[in-house]
């Protein structure tokens, strides 16, 4: 019945909004920051946990859309044990293959994020995958404030 | 979810039981609905390859063939600027905006066509109360009583009045069903409310508000009182003498109409002693540079060039809903909304998000697990057009703890059929998402 929306919602997204990976407080955080989508009402919170300037732990609190949830699920797999430069090379790829202005996707560099390739076809919902994304943005760059996507 | 014992909740209002507007119980059987589907061209659209059911009619409803037409018409035959010019074109063109008004004048039963002023719209005619009779009558420490289901454009103009004042933004409860907890509205009318401004319908729960009842208390102490008729006009008759509101506005393209366009109703003895919104062309009657003085009403409150082809366009949708009934339409919604309630009760972890003892057609819901917005989404696939997010009602959202809803809002050309639709759709997603 949806069909047309396979793209969209591939089974990995289904997974990750069933069970959310990383979904969980860090105490001794070293970087907290909220994100809210002000078009949806998502909100994120966002928990780094820093090793010099590497990205030892990432968690999240929050609730969001299948879209949103699966993004930061799998936003903080995948930065985990990164450096900040190597996570903010990630984001700008991301957003690239997010809002569609590299129809080459290079799958090696996004990885698991290819799943959300699928976004670009919907404008509304760009914004659902790419928040978790802004908020890491400003973790990294140690913006204390809350971040919104609009 | 918020606790349905809170005792604020169900206890306080159970005795008022009002009844705004009763329809005739007309069979579904005697609503023109095929003639009035033929009307709106864009139902024959296909969305992602399905027939289009649009449900989005709270944010805007579509238009038929017969508005579409005289927009056409008017800059092919009719136009040129209104109020200005002594050659034929001028005046055929005044005389059409000028008998859109008085249609809009009759559709609202207003006293006098001086009392219906066109404005951009529901939010431009609130603001013309709040900075014109707003500054000119609330003072530091006075009060202004709102609601709170009230959609954003009913709030934050007061709270830039209370800005601009000192004045102090009042807002009357909700209970869980989405209604006006009347007794607690009672008893925050005091010594010092200078306005009382509700929706007459509430976008995001569908609550019809007991506006008489409201306008009736306030007026004991002298209150003027607004509605914001955004929601209520496409669904109901609406008689503002009968009403006795003070102020009534709302927009076209919620009407059938086009978007540019609204009203602010006002009673004519206000408007004559408020000062002028804007200042331009049109709303004066002489300027020197040492003074000017101002056009009488209505045209006071219309400075510059208004649109012109959308007010006679506005006129053009309400004679063609005044030719099926305003009755006949709140009654056909309202089988369509009790179908819907039915339907939407029947499925397992589907919550309706305002379930007032009067409703227009609105179905707000959110379902367990599912986030408004894949709500949203996987309808879309199926060409079924509905609203998910905040409404611009967040203080709506906050409190039933809800980010967003999905909301269906139904209008006169939308079918049982349809419905089926839609809820054969929520029952497909609930599926895919397991
Ligand atoms: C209850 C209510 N009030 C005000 C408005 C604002 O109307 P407009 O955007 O046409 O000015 C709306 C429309 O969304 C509404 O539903």
């Amino acid at each position: 019945m949806f069909d047309d929306l396979r793209d969209l919602y591939q089974e990995v997204i289904f997974d990750h909004n069933r069970n959310p990976r990383n979904f969980r407080i860090i105490e001794n955080a070293d970087r907290k920051v909220d994100g809210f989508n002000p078009l949806c009402g998502d909100r994120l919170t966002l928990f780094l946990k820093m090793n010099g300037d590497v990205i030892e732990d990432a968690s999240f609190q929050g609730s969001g859309c299948a879209i949103s949830t699966a993004s930061v699920s799998l936003m903080t797999e995948i930065v985990k044990g990164k450096t900040e430069a190597e996570a903010e090379a990630l984001f700008k790829t991301f957003h690239e293959m997010t809002t569609g202005k590299d129809e080459q996707i290079n799958l090696e560099a996004v990885g698991k994020l290819a799943v959300l390739a699928g976004v670009r076809e919907y404008p509304a919902r760009v914004k659902c995958a790419t928040l978790a994304w802004h908020t890491l943005d400003a973790a990294l760059k140690n913006e204390k404030q809350s971040i919104s996507t609009e | 979810m918020p606790d349905t014992n809170l005792p604020h909740a169900l206890n306080s209002d159970k005795k008022i039981k009002y009844k705004e507007y009763t329809p005739n119980k007309q069979t579904m059987t005697q609503f023109p609905i095929d003639k009035i589907r033929n009307d709106f061209p864009i139902l024959n659209e296909k969305i992602r390859n399905k027939p289009l059911v649009y449900l989005d009619n709270a944010a805007s409803s579509q238009k038929p063939n017969v508005v579409i037409d005289c927009i056409s018409h008017v800059y092919r035959h009719d136009y040129a600027n209104v109020h200005r010019g002594v050659h034929t074109l001028s005046v055929r063109s005044t005389d059409k905006f000028e008998g859109a008004r008085e249609k809009i004048k009759d559709f609202i039963n207003a006293g006098s066509d001086k009392e219906i002023i066109f404005t951009k719209g529901t939010t431009e005619s609130i603001n013309l109360v709040a900075q014109s009779y707003g500054k000119a009558n609330i003072k530091a420490g006075d009060e202004i009583l709102i609601s709170a289901m009230e959609h954003h454009s009913n709030i934050v103009p007061w709270q830039m009045l209370c800005e601009q004042t000192g004045a102090i933004l009042k807002v009357a409860p909700i209970n869980l069903r989405g209604e006006l907890i009347f007794d607690e509205f009672i008893k925050l009318i005091g010594d010092k409310t200078r306005l009382v401004a509700v929706a007459h319908m509430s976008n995001a729960l569908g609550t019809i508000n007991p506006v008489k009842q409201i306008i009736a208390a306030a007026h004991e102490r002298n209150i003027p009182v607004l509605l914001d008729g955004a929601q209520a006009i496409p669904h109901m008759p609406v008689d503002v003498q009968e009403l006795d509101c003070d102020f009534y506005a709302f927009s076209g393209h919620k009407l059938y109409g086009p978007s540019g366009i609204g009203v602010l109703y006002g009673k004519q003895a206000l408007l004559e002693a408020m000062p002028p919104y804007q200042g331009g062309g049109d709303m004066i009657r002489r300027v020197t540079f040492e003074e000017t003085e101002y056009n009488t009403l209505p045209y006071k409150f219309e400075a510059g060039t208004p649109s012109i082809a959308d007010a006679i366009a506005l006129g053009a949708a309400i004679d063609y809903l005044s030719a099926i009934g305003m009755d006949a339409i709140a009654a056909y919604e309202a089988e369509l909304l009790d179908y819907a309630t039915e339907q939407a009760k029947k499925i397992k972890g589907l919550r309706i998000v305002g379930e007032a003892s009067e409703k227009g057609a609105i179905l707000s819901f959110v379902l367990n697990h599912i986030h408004p917005h894949d709500i949203g989404t996987m309808l879309d696939s199926l060409g079924i057009a509905v609203r998910a997010g905040h409404h611009c009602a967040m203080p709506v959202m906050d409190f039933f703890e809800v980010p967003a809803t999905a909301r269906a809002s139904f209008a006169i050309y939308n079918t049982k059929q349809e419905i089926d639709v839609l809820m054969n759709g929520i029952e497909s997603l609930i599926e895919v998402f397991g």
